[in-house]
């Protein structure tokens, strides 16, 4: 219990802190566990804050949503509208765009809650992604770590289905549209399109029961997934410990850094304050979602300009840029939208579930790895990783084509084919850039005799062990 | 802050501050402090005087952001920077452990295979209730049927504006466009319904024109076709008359009106179904029967 030693009262037992610590240690035993987790060591690196603000994120998305459920109707009636918005007085809407509007205007502190939340949405997200581009590029994800890496991606895929799934509830046009374009892309499903889309949405467009269904996986079903793979996340790195940067002290076979108690725990803990400070101010200040202006759901009537949130606009993109193409054939078909939407969904999850595997397999690399690789040192791998990500990029850009046009006096047509030629051409010339200038960084420092480039390690099984290995190594 | 060289694996130690130092670094955590605790006296003001969106948002925002800062300061000035060093142990067992661990499960393997029968019997009996499981799914909505396919549009149904008013034809102005419903339909979203009366009608057109000689004269300059795009369903709202051209929002799919709403741009693979319709004696457009197609996007069996 070293922290409690410097406290000025020395006589320990009258501590309130000491006499619960105790209290609870004769009944789980756990000073040992508690011990080592306080003692525990981070490496410091900017990077490292990134899956933190994902975290911290998440926290803020947990404590305002709560509080958007106790005002949240999510139901279908249709009701007529009496609150205190004036331009939507004696309107027909349903109840959950009404309490939408409530939570708006006559809810306190319900507009800033909701924008809030709204926002964190957008920087979780955000953080999750950068905080993957970070692992990939520094080849965090490599033995002994695939399988947090696999956990990431599956937050990641749950984290966009619920924040689509939120953004749907309120009922409002632009969401109404969305859900729209998602059933329609269920449909699209060979065979059993017509089944996904009747189950999910309990019949056809609109269904009865879609903003139910989709509230109870909003609030309880994908959060309480995300909750248990945070957790399962959070524990993989604390029982495979922190990859770190080599060079100084750190080797693969220590980490050094900060422990938990006090230093990493603080500026943690500060890190979350101030990731909800930064989103509170954000809620306040800048407006977002305005669902009054877009007015309740009409089957009949659709905005000009209906985007997306961002982490949903690759898949917009997508199908914007994809050509009149489908299959038809015995009079059955497979119409176009599935191409862009359910395969590429599909394509790009597996492609980044099956890296850690395909990279070990192409390198022959299966050894352990606890440091981190600099981006230049693996040309081809940030080669790749930029190529893929100027194409997500395109693709989300693509997804403002009219926007682009209307704003810039072009035509739709003129833009929709630069995007097309861009999805083609932007991946390889970005990921030559990338291999070029990682090669140049490295012969530099070779130049100037700076560092020496850590050479490749050979691909070994284990690390090396005084027990011997019965195990067959591959071909070194 | 230490330049304290060499491995320190007990990072108890704060980082020796100077006087001075300690002075700011005190002073910055308290002014960070105080700011918190302002933002939450005054966050309690706006919330009992009433509420106010920006104020709120400011106000969280330095509670939040003072506690925040506050910390982070504190430990930058008063807590140890390390480097703290942790040795990582092997992450497989040793092969001991995994031999004891071996030899229990096969205690218990040894045990199942005994009984080969109950154990193949248990696996089917779990398949079987998974399987069983499967079937309340099917509650989650009906079976896809016709419903998929037509709309309520019938021979004889009129068609109706937003509030269930039957149309007349010449409500519908040259270069003009109104969205129909069927009658007492209005709620259906498979069966919004553009009529449109080009600006130039069919009979200029040349080729195009033989092909509506099956429509009555007095409507055949007026057309009626699905509002629903082919391609995901939103409605295609924006009519570009001088070219005669539907555009759908979503997507920017693009329909000449004039050539049977084929598609001339985007995404969209096929024309909008169009909607056969005669005008009754006292004027009003009526359907000859349900779409030519089913309306909106393609889905598997579309043309069965």
């Amino acid at each position: 219990m070293a922290p409690l030693r410097r406290r000025r009262h020395s006589k320990p037992d009258r501590l309130v802190t000491r006499r619960t610590a105790r209290w609870l240690d004769s009944r789980l035993g756990a000073a040992k566990f508690a011990r080592s987790a306080l003692g525990k060591v981070f490496p410091d690196h900017w990077s490292f804050l990134i899956g933190e603000l994902a975290l911290y994120s998440f926290v803020v998305l947990l404590a305002t949503g709560v509080y958007l459920t106790f005002f949240f109707s999510p139901s279908q009636e249709e009701v007529i509208y009496t609150g205190s918005y004036e331009p939507l007085q004696g309107v027909e809407m349903t109840e959950a765009y009404r309490s939408a509007l409530d939570l708006s205007f006559d809810v306190r502190a319900g507009l800033v809650m909701r924008q809030i939340h709204h926002w964190a949405a957008l920087l979780f997200l955000a953080a999750i992604v950068v905080h993957l581009m970070r692992v990939f590029f520094t080849g965090a994800f490599r033995r002994p770590r695939e399988l947090n890496w696999m956990i990431g991606v599956t937050l990641l895929i749950l984290g966009i289905f619920n924040g689509f799934a939120g953004y749907s509830l309120l009922d409002d046009q632009l969401s109404g549209t969305g859900l729209r374009i998602a059933y329609s892309i269920a449909l699209s499903i060979p065979v059993a399109g017509t089944w996904v889309a009747s189950l999910l949405f309990g019949g056809e467009f609109p269904g009865p029961d879609i903003i139910s269904r989709l509230y109870v996986i909003h609030i309880l079903l994908a959060p309480a997934a995300i909750i248990a793979l945070l957790g399962a996340h959070l524990g993989l790195v604390v029982r495979q410990k922190h990859t770190q940067f080599g060079g100084g002290e750190r080797r693969e076979d220590n980490v050094v850094g900060e422990r938990v108690w006090p230093s990493f725990a603080f500026k943690s803990i500060g890190l979350m304050l101030i990731t909800a400070a930064v989103l509170s101010a954000m809620g306040g200040l800048a407006q977002i979602n305005p669902v009054w202006l877009y007015g309740p759901f009409d089957p009949a009537e659709v905005s000009a300009a209906s985007q997306p949130d961002w982490y949903m606009g690759w898949l917009d993109g997508a199908l914007r840029v994809w050509p009149a193409w489908e299959i038809r054939a015995f009079g059955f078909e497979v119409p176009a939208p599935f191409f862009p939407a359910v395969l590429l969904a599909g394509l790009t999850f597996a492609a980044l579930f099956a890296w850690p595997f395909l990279e070990a397999r192409r390198t022959g690399d299966r050894a352990e790895h606890h440091l981190l690789d600099r981006p230049r040192d693996r040309p081809v791998r940030t080669a790749l990783g930029v190529a893929t990500l100027a194409f997500y990029t395109v693709l989300t850009l693509s997804a403002s084509t009219d926007v682009t046009a209307t704003t810039f006096g072009l035509s739709v047509n003129a833009v929709l084919w630069a995007f097309r030629i861009l999805c083609l051409v932007a991946p390889p010339v970005a990921g030559w850039i990338a291999y070029r200038l990682c090669r140049d960084l490295v012969d530099r420092e070779v130049a100037r005799g700076e560092t020496v480039p850590k050479p490749v390690p050979p691909p070994r099984r284990t690390r090396d062990r005084p027990r011997p290995d019965p195990r067959p190594t591959p071909a070194d | 802050m230490t330049t304290t060289e060499g491995r320190r694996d007990e990072a108890g130690d704060a980082p020796e501050v100077r006087p001075e130092q300690a002075r700011q670094g005190e002073r910055l955590t308290a002014v960070a402090f105080a700011v918190s605790i302002l933002g939450a006296v005054g966050l309690a003001v706006v919330f009992s005087t009433g509420g106010q969106p920006q104020l709120e948002g400011i106000l969280l925002a330095l509670a939040l952001g003072g506690l925040g800062v506050g910390l982070v300061v504190w430990a930058r000035y008063f807590m140890p920077h390390g480097p703290a060093i942790e040795e990582r142990k092997p992450l497989e067992s040793s092969e001991e452990d995994i031999a004891a661990f071996t030899t229990q499960f096969e205690q218990g393997e040894h045990v199942l295979a005994r009984r080969g029968l109950l154990v193949k019997m248990a696996g089917a009996a779990v398949a079987a209730l998974a399987a069983a499981l499967v079937f309340p799914i099917r509650s989650l909505g009906p079976r896809p049927g016709r419903g998929f396919k037509g709309t309520p549009f019938r021979a004889g149904v009129r068609l109706v504006d937003e509030a269930n008013r039957p149309i007349r034809a010449d409500e519908v102005a040259v270069d003009g466009l109104l969205t129909a419903f069927p009658e007492d339909h209005t709620d259906a979203a498979d069966a919004p319904t553009l009529l449109i009366r080009p600006g130039r009608s069919r009979s200029d057109d040349g080729a195009a024109g033989a092909e509506t000689s099956d429509r009555t004269s007095e409507a055949a300059e007026l057309l009626a076709y699905s509002k629903l795009c082919t391609h995901l369903g939103c409605p295609v709202g924006l009519y570009q008359a001088p070219e005669h051209l539907l555009l759908c929002p979503c997507h920017q799919s693009t329909f000449d009106v004039l050539d049977d709403a084929r598609p001339v741009f985007g995404p969209a693979t096929r024309a909008l179904p169009s909607l056969p319709i005669r005008i009754d004696d006292e004027g009003f457009v009526v359907a000859t029967g349900d779409f030519e197609a089913p309306t909106g996007p393609g889905f598997w069996d579309r043309g069965r």
